[in-house]
């Protein structure tokens, strides 16, 4: 399954993230998950919300560098080695796989990948 | 086309001619008029008998902003008030404002210098033009439109600000021109970008001046707005805009050398250095009558030339601004511009040319951080890109300023822009 996934680029400054936090409150958007990469100066904030363009809009006026990234959601089993078997399907000239989190569900988690060919990606893995 | 081709076309020698008898007239006339000129001539044992021409220039003492500080607010008037008709002020930065004053001459004057440049950006009676520099004390605005009224123009006096209204007045007005800040252009082009309005306009030219952009700078707007853009140069001590101007062929600053006496001297030893070399430009205002300047240490760094241009014209020209003697930073021992890391940083695309210079001395060693804005059309969320692009930007600055920036990259917009000038150094060696 795709899902589109919401970048936002903070600089490490005090207040930041709870600018962006409270930004998505006052518009009553859900984080269902979110991923924080940092360096050094800045962090990159990925987030899968429940409405990522009213998202992207706030955020933008806001003065945050914004992007939609599409990713890839892959329900898993929560059982040993779901993550494995789930690597082993990906051919290796494909499996350039940048960053991944997972997604809490009642099911069981959900697999968020970030891959360069998501295409070929979700053909192997089938749904 | 060329405004006035017997002033702009003369001869090298009948330019100097010129220059040499109103300079004579002019040394008299301030020794005779204004005290403190009249002082600073005798404590060098001079009198006006011994300026004999142009070529006795360099005997005559600088005149610095200082003194205009020290004589504020118009004590180097050389007029009657009565004969004042205008007035207008740059604010200083250290409290006191410099006070500047015309006669109608000299608003005459000035209006002739802007139309010459006007018409160098190709700019004639039925060109509509919106000034956008601030009108009021500041320069900009009254110089531009009274140059623009003079040529026969139609004026559309917005001054700056309400950045919704100059597009909608741009659009409705059928705007063929626009005076402003550079800086303030590059802000109109994203709003219109961001409006889609482009093919709704019918802008051809520009005219930016009071402040320093580099010839990069001045592509992206061209590039941008599909215009051509052209550079004004002036300083309120010396009249306001219009004391140089670059033609189509923008090969340097076209000076109003009938008027403005430019020299460029080592800003160390005030020594003459020779054409195509970089230092401090001086002028000496030749036809000024109520505030003249004689040999006015502008602070700007330019080299000139006083080769005949392709146009025609045969006044000497300035090359583009190297920045400020009074910019200059000195770390590491090397010297280094604000305008260079912008033009630097116009060559990479992925960034917009907003910085922060920020200099500090650690340990006894002087380091140099650069914040730069991320491009939001550029923006990618993988990390390993931003630490490319962070090293590409270190890359590019080290070979334009000879050494090794630490660059920061920062959120767009959150570095100060405004409509004047922005503050693009923070030197905090100083504060120790
Ligand atoms: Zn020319």
């Amino acid at each position: 399954m795709r899902m589109n996934q919401i970048s936002v680029f903070i600089e490490n400054k005090e207040g930041n993230l709870l600018t962006v936090s409270k930004i998505l409150k006052d518009n009553n958007i859900d984080i269902r998950t979110l991923s924080l990469a940092d360096t050094s100066e800045y962090g990159m904030l990925r987030m899968i919300v429940s409405d990522e363009e009213l998202a992207k809009k706030v955020l933008k006026e806001a003065g945050f560098p914004v992007s939609i990234t599409p990713v890839i959601a892959v329900r898993t089993n929560n059982k040993v080695g779901y993550m494995h078997d789930l690597l082993e399907k990906i051919p290796a000239e494909i499996a350039n796989i940048e960053y991944m989190y997972t997604l809490p569900s009642e099911e069981g988690s959900i697999l968020i990948l970030k891959v360069a060919n998501p295409d070929k990606v979700e053909a192997v893995l089938g749904n | 086309m060329i405004w006035n081709e017997s002033k702009e076309c003369m001869s090298r020698d009948e330019m100097m001619h010129l220059q040499s008898t109103r300079l004579v007239k002019q040394v008299k006339n301030v020794y005779h008029s204004v005290e403190h000129y009249r002082k600073k001539m005798q404590a060098v044992g001079l009198e006006p008998g011994d300026i004999r021409g142009i070529e006795d220039i360099d005997k005559l003492p600088f005149t610095t902003k200082d003194d205009l500080r020290d004589t504020y607010p118009c004590g180097l008037f050389a007029v009657p008030r009565s004969e004042v008709v205008r007035i207008h002020a740059s604010s200083g930065t250290t409290g006191k404002a410099t006070v500047v004053g015309y006669t109608r001459r000299d608003i005459e004057n000035w209006e002739e210098c802007v139309a010459r440049i006007l018409t160098m950006a190709n700019i004639g009676s039925s060109d509509t033009v919106q000034v956008s520099y601030g009108y009021g004390l500041f320069t900009g605005g009254l110089g531009a439109h009274y140059g623009a009224e003079f040529l026969g123009a139609t004026v559309v006096p917005l001054s700056t600000g309400n950045t919704k209204k100059q597009l909608t007045m741009m659009r409705d007005l059928g705007v063929t021109a626009i005076c402003c800040t550079p800086s303030y252009l590059m802000y109109l082009a994203e709003a219109i970008e961001e409006q889609g309005i482009l093919n709704d306009l019918v802008l051809k030219s520009a005219i930016c001046g009071a402040e320093p952009w580099t010839e990069n700078m001045r592509r992206e707007i061209e590039r941008r707005l599909h215009i051509d853009a052209h550079d004004i140069y002036g300083l309120s001590e010396v009249m306001g805009p219009g004391v140089a101007g670059d033609c189509k062929f923008h090969t340097g600053l076209h000076i109003n050398e009938d008027h403005f006496f430019a020299e460029i001297v080592s800003p160390e030893t005030l020594q003459g250095i020779p054409d195509g070399e970089t230092g401090e430009l001086v002028f000496t205002t030749l036809t000024k009558e109520a505030l003249p300047l004689i040999r006015y240490r502008t602070k700007d760094l330019t080299s000139i030339t006083h080769e005949k241009c392709e146009c025609g014209r045969t006044t000497a020209r300035l090359s583009r601004f190297k920045g400020r003697s009074d910019d200059m930073l000195i770390i590491r021992g090397v010297n280094v511009f604000p305008s260079q890391v912008e033009a630097a940083l116009l060559d990479i695309s992925e960034v917009s040319p907003n910085y922060l210079m920020i200099v500090d001395r650690v340990d006894n060693l002087d380091t140099l951080e650069v914040q730069v804005e991320v491009d939001e059309r550029f923006f990618s969320d993988e990390i390993k890109e931003l630490e490319n692009l962070t090293k590409k930007i270190t890359h590019v600055l080290q070979q334009a300023l000879l050494i090794v920036p630490k660059v920061k990259l920062v959120e767009p917009r959150t570095l100060q822009r405004s409509e004047g000038k922005a503050v693009r150094v923070i030197d905090k060696r100083k504060l120790v």
